[in-house]
């Protein structure tokens, strides 16, 4: 009996000493990934699943990353969130915890991102997020100052709100929009709200300003008030599951403005879903395939090679999300969560698949571009850059 | 004044689905007692019944509503026979917790498949009138006309056939109606039967109103149309068609003359108030607690 709980006692203390050297002393860094591989957004968790699987059989097949003259392999462990924000946090923990991974990519949407990257920070890991647009991400909830460890591959909401509220007022022409958004999504959320503000301070109103809640499918109530408000375009920053149906509803209900959306759309799934009713609609997004840097072109080729699809965004940003990782730990020279941490925040130039970034001082966010692009022929067509 | 009318189809239209589905819950509750929490999933397989029989059998309409309805029918009547049956005397939590069970893991299989939203063909040509600034669209009128003849049926089954009669008497009392002669199995498997497939025609219409369907889409609508049921009076027939189209209305309602971020706060604190009024809901009659 007593050595029995020698036995354990032992055990354990050997595990908590494995635990703490945070996977340094093996020939493998190991890499964890969030994705939304269930739930209701799925087909983003597929997309940063592949360009994960992709970017790493890249490295590996390579013979590995040269960090500090030694070579490594990349391990990678990929965990569903099922598209809940608890399992999200849970998914974040465990990597840390069990896996002992040195940094996560991962989640992709805002309501995701953000309770991962709580966890991420208290524990001192960094985690970078190829798709989260919401501010809240990389800012602390009680002192809104930028959090330490928490990095992301994508422009943010304010900014893309603006671009989306001056392509309405100075391509389309219009001056009176309404806005149909999910109440219950940080994401949504937050992008309707700068949409509307940059809107208004630029000489248009915003003559309807509607909501709903995740998981509704009739929209009729609220399109039916968004046609008597007679807006001469309508906003719709919601994810492409949802898009379809809402479009479909406001043609059905005799709504004939053109539809704007924001980088949620980007899904090859919104066009299957949605058909000819999206057709000739603009949204905002991180890059064009069409439109591409030879940098983005060979990534595309490969992509679209390995998996028979073109890459939307959230592939192209998982893919640019890895790079950054990629060149962190080869600044710091070894295999270490702080030392990629501090390597990553002072990177001075990343030339990725979506363009070059680099982050702001002191904060996670970087500095990029966006580009609208327009879906013609059951297509997404590039239609014009906007820069910060 | 259109504006109103607008909203009312609306409203209509919602409605209708809510009171299909409620009936479901309704009706077993009214023979069982027990509340079928795996409801709402059975409208969900129902909506991907509809959605495998457009997409990869290409059937119309008519045939397709028929075989999701049939299909969930014969779904509906296994699971009775295979989770709760044998729990048919243990206490009515165990019950509960079971159809809780039955709920996740139909959500979960239909995942296995395909974690993706799937888009419903449009089975029916859909054409928009517009008749002074008021748009009805076809789809509208048959969703709502339909789900008026389902109900309309299933009220002169349940009053004037002997099947009916027996479902009234089992609810009446379990244990000496069956003494009489009537198949206790038998009428509860035909209530499971009848009780399910209007939730997958609900399904059906539902997936072509609302033509992306995924694996959790039966959670709310299932919850709402609960509520619905429990506002008409849990175990009548006709308050939980009553109920559907005052939860309807009201969702719709608020949304239409209220900022729409309050819809669901209005509409549920509305219906809390009811039921201080009316705990038994609006036709629901207490039942004495047998010790």
């Amino acid at each position: 009996m007593k050595k029995g709980m020698l036995l354990f006692t032992l055990m354990i203390l050997v595990s908590i000493a494995a635990s703490a050297c945070g996977g340094g002393a093996s020939d493998t860094i190991k890499v964890g990934v969030v994705a939304e591989l269930t739930g209701d957004i799925p087909a983003v968790g597929a997309s940063c699943k592949n360009a994960a699987e992709m970017s790493v059989q890249e490295v590996n097949d390579a013979g590995g990353l040269d960090v500090g003259g030694k070579k490594y392999k990349i391990e990678l462990f990929i965990e569903d969130n099922a598209g809940k924000a608890d399992q999200s946090a849970s998914a974040a923990q465990k990597l840390i915890t069990q896996q002992n991974v040195v940094a996560i990519i991962g989640p992709n949407a805002s309501r995701y991102a953000i309770p991962a990257s709580e966890i991420a920070e208290s524990s001192k890991v960094v985690l970078i997020s190829p798709w989260s647009t919401n501010p809240k991400t990389t800012l602390d909830a009680k002192t809104n100052a930028p959090k330490k460890y928490v990095f992301r591959a994508c422009f943010i909401d304010p900014f893309q709100g603006r671009v989306v509220a001056k392509f309405a007022l100075d391509n389309l022409k219009t001056t009176k929009a309404a806005v149909l958004y999910d109440v219950a999504s940080d994401y949504n959320k937050g992008i309707a709200e700068f949409f509307k503000k940059t809107f208004e301070e630029n000489g248009g109103t915003v003559v309807a300003f509607e909501t709903y809640t995740t998981g509704d499918k009739d929209f009729s109530a609220q399109l039916t008030k968004i046609k008597d408000a007679q807006p001469e375009v309508i906003f719709l920053p919601n994810y492409y599951s949802e898009v379809p149906l809402q479009i479909q509803q406001a043609h059905r209900l005799g709504i004939e403005t053109p539809f704007l959306g924001s980088d949620s759309w980007g899904s090859a799934e919104l066009i299957q879903l949605c058909g000819a009713d999206c057709e000739g609609y603009y949204f905002s997004t991180h890059y064009a395939p069409d439109a591409a840097t030879p940098q983005a072109t060979k990534f595309i080729e490969a992509y679209k090679a390995k998996y028979g699809q073109t890459p939307d965004d959230v592939a192209a940003l998982t893919y640019d999300a890895f790079g950054l990782f990629y060149q962190a730990i080869q600044s710091a020279g070894k295999v270490d969560r702080q030392a990629v941490r501090d390597a990553l925040a002072v990177i001075p130039k990343y030339e990725g698949v979506t363009g070059n970034l680099q982050f702001q001082e002191g904060s996670g966010d970087p500095i990029k571009s966006a580009v609208i692009l327009q879906i013609k022929d059951g297509k997404f067509v590039w239609f014009a850059n906007a820069n910060p | 004044m259109t504006y109103f009318l607008q909203q009312l189809l609306n409203a209509m239209q919602l409605g209708s689905i809510y009171a299909l589905i409620a009936l479901g819950y309704t009706m077993v509750y009214g023979i069982l007692t027990m509340i079928n929490f795996a409801h709402g999933d059975l409208f969900m397989v129902g909506a991907f019944l509809c959605f495998i029989a457009a997409t990869f059998l290409k059937l119309p309409f008519v045939p397709t509503l028929l075989l999701s309805m049939a299909g969930v029918a014969l779904l509906g009547v296994a699971i009775e026979r295979v989770a709760y049956k044998p729990l048919r005397q243990a206490p009515r939590v165990s019950a509960v917790i079971t159809a809780l069970g039955v709920g996740l893991f139909l959500e979960n299989f239909t995942l296995v498949f395909s974690p993706y939203p799937q888009h419903v063909p449009a089975l029916i040509a859909n054409r928009t009138w517009t008749i002074g600034g008021v748009s009805i669209s076809s789809l509208q009128i048959i969703i709502i006309l339909l789900s008026i003849a389902l109900m309309i049926i299933l009220d002169l089954v349940v009053r004037r056939t002997m099947v009916g009669m027996a479902m009234r008497a089992i609810s009446w009392d379990k244990s000496i109606v069956p003494l009489m002669g009537v198949p206790l199995d038998l009428i509860i498997s035909i209530t499971f039967a009848i009780g399910t497939s209007l939730g997958a025609a609900a399904g059906t219409m539902y997936s072509l109103a609302f033509p992306v369907i995924d694996p959790y889409m039966g959670i709310l609508v299932g919850w709402k149309a609960f509520i619905s049921a429990v506002v008409g009076g849990i175990g009548n027939i006709r308050g939980a068609m009553i109920g559907g189209f005052i939860l309807g209305g009201v969702e719709i309602m608020v949304a239409a003359f209220m900022p729409s971020t309050y819809r669901d706060f209005v509409a549920f604190g509305l219906l809390l108030i009811l039921l201080i009024f009316r705990p038994y809901g609006i036709l629901g009659k207490p039942r004495p607690q047998k010790v």
